[in-house]
């Protein structure tokens, strides 16, 4: 059969802040390596190959990448695939690492992304390294301001949206944000970016990076610590602009959604799903991303930010790491949301664990909301029973 | 040979024509070649379950230039979808994992690269350590004439012998309708020239090639469906060493190439054909030594990356020229290599079989 078993057994993150100038580019990514391979009880040479992801190199200046950090990866003399999918790219790494399990390819692979934006200027990287960019927020504002004339939402969303997520980064040891004193005034007085978007409910630019080790079944059973079983990946993309086409509401958000419910027989995703990383860098992102993925009912996604249900005692919880809005080294940022997934259903969330969780669902999103990468990980194969 | 639904072949194969510098755009020659595959394989592009592309920030001048050559695709509805910041074989690669996940059965992966807009002189100094390495201005031709000095100084080559190598691409590449650089040369007039690193002369270099190319891979009995004589991926298999040249052992061989050639089997039978992606003519001699191969083996029939050499796509045209060797050319046995980074730091190489 083609199709096997893969877990996640090791999971590192680095400490994500502004400017990591005590790091090169390799010390960074092998921090995070590192303290994944040590969760998963492994050393360099368990190590079957290696996938990287980061978004662009222009965020860097340093041309594919891998190339040089090879040797910090310890990918010498073994596989080493480089993944480069816009905003979603974490996410793929995630799902890339996965697939060489599953596929019988390797027994023990190792998925690493990051970002060190602090070597270059990811504005002018987001602006297709042309100047003149708008970066990321004047590009989804548009997008927010019509999901909130649609919709009919209330303003003050946005701004719980930003004090959850920052309530939950405080609680993540690794996270660069950490605003335990954040309150809807603070954020709503805070400067207006983009219109409707503050300066609070957007994300910070961080250096970080993130590493996730998946083995085959044999692996996942014997492992140290509980696994996570990846129980279904998906990628979609669609065009960032054609006739017709709902930005705010993605068809590809649907199929990629659609595809992971039906593999692992979720016919109803409130009620199922126990928690869910979203990629969430501008507020607003939080109600869009319930209902694009169908675990809200059109136009209902902000009413489950309001009522509390996506808050970390909530009965929907959503961003426990605290999300993007706390942490965004870009590259990094979907395999952390794929990683915070797998932490919750392995129990090991600490601080920011949902209790019990046992089937939870990450996503990324990327370019002009039209790439989405998603899986779904359950504490055991078979979480729905 | 019974495939099963694990057996994955290459069933179709187009490029578009080699340019040094084209005005299209890379999403154009995306459209081109994707267009070229589907109708050269005969089906309805809704019958891929996935596509994957190879291409370079870098070489568009341009963050997230590969965004634009989606649209290529026609993703409405929306389609499995990945890229790659590597070589179309990479792609290749992925697509070939991606199939054996066992929920699709048809794949396209695509390679593309606009060479022209840069001065590879100047950009592929950033493609290094750029702590170490970027700072000292040293590009790819000034590393790869390090490594063909220490094989001079090994003494298993001469520069007679580079010049041979070059010969004999030219050569073959006259019977090679998507060739830039073709014809027949003598080894005396090539060592005639002017150096322009020490040793490689300009023909010892790769040509400046704007491209694409795609592959469409077929698993299982689907093949049949698709082309009459699929070309088998019986083996694949990539590495990589270490970044800086200097910490490799030998860098007159190919270590990586050898791992590789071993993780696909090479050696389990006679390789007829071999498509060596060799961007300087004397890395034929290094990566065909780590390959094992020996003088019954025909290697680079289509005159390899010396005819034409779009950075990205150049190792995903070898795995098409292989592969066409079975498809059209009633070939057997066939064998396909990629390489990337300074001094064929990373290879990948795949064996291509037909029914017998």
């Amino acid at each position: 059969m083609s199709h096997q078993p893969a877990a996640i057994v090791g999971i590192g993150q680095t400490h994500h802040k502004r400017k990591r100038a005590d790091v090169s580019i390799a010390g960074l990514v092998r921090e995070a390596a590192q303290r994944a391979l040590e969760d998963a009880n492994m050393d360099w040479g368990d190590i079957d190959a290696v996938v990287l992801g980061k978004a662009p190199d222009l965020f860097e200046g340093v041309m594919k990448p891998e190339m040089y950090l090879a040797d910090a990866l310890g990918a010498v003399n073994k596989p080493m695939f480089r993944v480069h999918t816009a905003g979603s790219v974490g996410g793929s790494t995630g799902i890339v690492g996965s697939h060489l399990v599953s596929s019988g390819r390797h027994k023990r692979v190792l998925s690493v992304a990051f970002e060190k934006q602090s070597e270059g200027n990811a504005q002018f990287a987001l602006g297709g390294g042309k100047g003149a960019s708008i970066g990321a927020g004047g590009a989804f504002a548009p997008f927010i301001r019509a999901y909130i004339r649609r919709s009919g939402a209330p303003e003050d969303i946005g701004w719980m949206v930003a004090v959850k997520d920052r309530l939950n980064g405080a609680k993540n040891p690794y996270a660069h944000l950490k605003l335990a004193d954040i309150t809807i005034d603070k954020v709503k007085e805070s400067p207006m970016m983009w219109d409707p978007l503050h300066f609070l409910e957007s994300c910070p630019s961080s250096d970080g990076a993130c590493a996730v080790v998946f083995t085959d079944e044999d692996g996942g059973k014997k492992a140290s610590k509980p696994p996570a079983w990846v129980l279904a990946t998906a990628m979609k993309s669609e065009p960032g602009w054609y006739s017709g086409r709902d930005a705010v509401n993605p068809q590809a958000a649907h199929a990629c959604a659609q595809e992971i419910y039906k593999a692992v027989g979720i016919t109803n995703p409130r009620e199922q799903i126990d928690c869910a990383e979203l990629y969430v860098p501008f507020s607003w992102y939080e109600p869009m991303w319930l209902e694009a993925h169908e675990i809200a009912a059109p136009g209902e996604g902000w009413k489950m930010t309001q009522s509390g249900a996506t808050a970390l005692d909530g009965d929907f919880p959503v961003n426990m790491s605290g999300g993007v809005l706390s942490s965004n080294p870009i590259g990094a940022s979907g395999l952390l949301r794929f990683a915070e997934a797998a932490l919750q259903v392995r129990g090991l969330a600490e601080d920011h664990q949902v209790g019990g969780a046992k089937l939870a669902i990450a996503q990324a999103y990327g370019a002009n909301a039209q790439f989405f990468a998603m899986w779904a990980v359950g504490s055991s194969l078979n979480p729905l029973g | 040979m019974a495939p099963t639904e694990n057996d994955i072949a290459i069933v179709g194969f187009a490029q578009t024509a080699p340019d040094r510098r084209t005005q299209l755009t890379e999403a154009d020659l995306v459209l081109h070649a994707t267009r070229a595959v589907i109708a050269d394989v005969g089906i309805d592009k809704s019958e891929i379950g996935f596509t994957v592309s190879g291409s370079c920030d870098y070489l568009s001048g341009q963050a997230f230039s590969f965004v634009q050559n989606t649209d290529a695709y026609g993703m409405v509805p929306a389609i499995n979808e990945s890229h790659v910041e590597m070589d179309g074989a990479w792609a290749l690669y992925e697509a070939y994992v991606r199939l054996l996940q066992g929920d699709i059965d048809v794949a396209l992966a695509v390679g593309v690269g606009k060479n022209s807009n840069s001065d590879p002189s100047t950009l592929y100094t950033i493609e290094f350590d750029p702590y170490y390495l970027t700072p000292l201005g040293a590009d790819t031709w000034s590393l790869a004439a390090l490594q063909a000095r220490a094989l001079l100084d090994s003494g298993k080559a001469t520069e007679r012998d580079f010049a041979d190598v070059v010969v004999r691409n030219r050569a073959n590449a006259k019977s090679n309708p998507y060739a830039q650089v073709k014809g027949d040369y003598s080894a005396d007039e090539l060592l005639a020239a002017d150096y322009v690193r020490n040793p490689l002369r300009l023909h010892d270099l790769p040509p400046t090639t704007d491209q694409a190319a795609a592959i469409i891979l077929a698993r299982g009995k689907r093949a049949y469906d698709l082309c009459e004589r699929p070309a088998w991926i019986t083996g694949i298999d990539h590495r990589i060493e270490p970044h800086l040249p200097t910490v490799r052992k030998d860098i007159t061989t190919s270590v990586s190439t050898r791992l590789a050639a071993q993780g696909a089997g090479v050696g389990k039978g006679p390789i007829e054909v071999a498509e060596v992606h060799a961007p300087f003519g004397f890395q034929e001699l290094i990566v065909t030594d780590a390959l094992g191969l020996d003088a019954s083996t025909e290697i680079n029939p289509s005159g390899g990356a010396l005819a034409t050499h779009a950075v990205m796509v150049a190792g995903l045209i070898r795995m098409g020229e292989a592969a066409n060797q079975i498809t059209k050319n009633g070939k057997n046995r066939t064998l396909a290599h990629a390489t990337s980074g300074p001094c064929l730091q990373q290879n990948l190489v795949c064996v291509l079989e037909g029914d017998q």
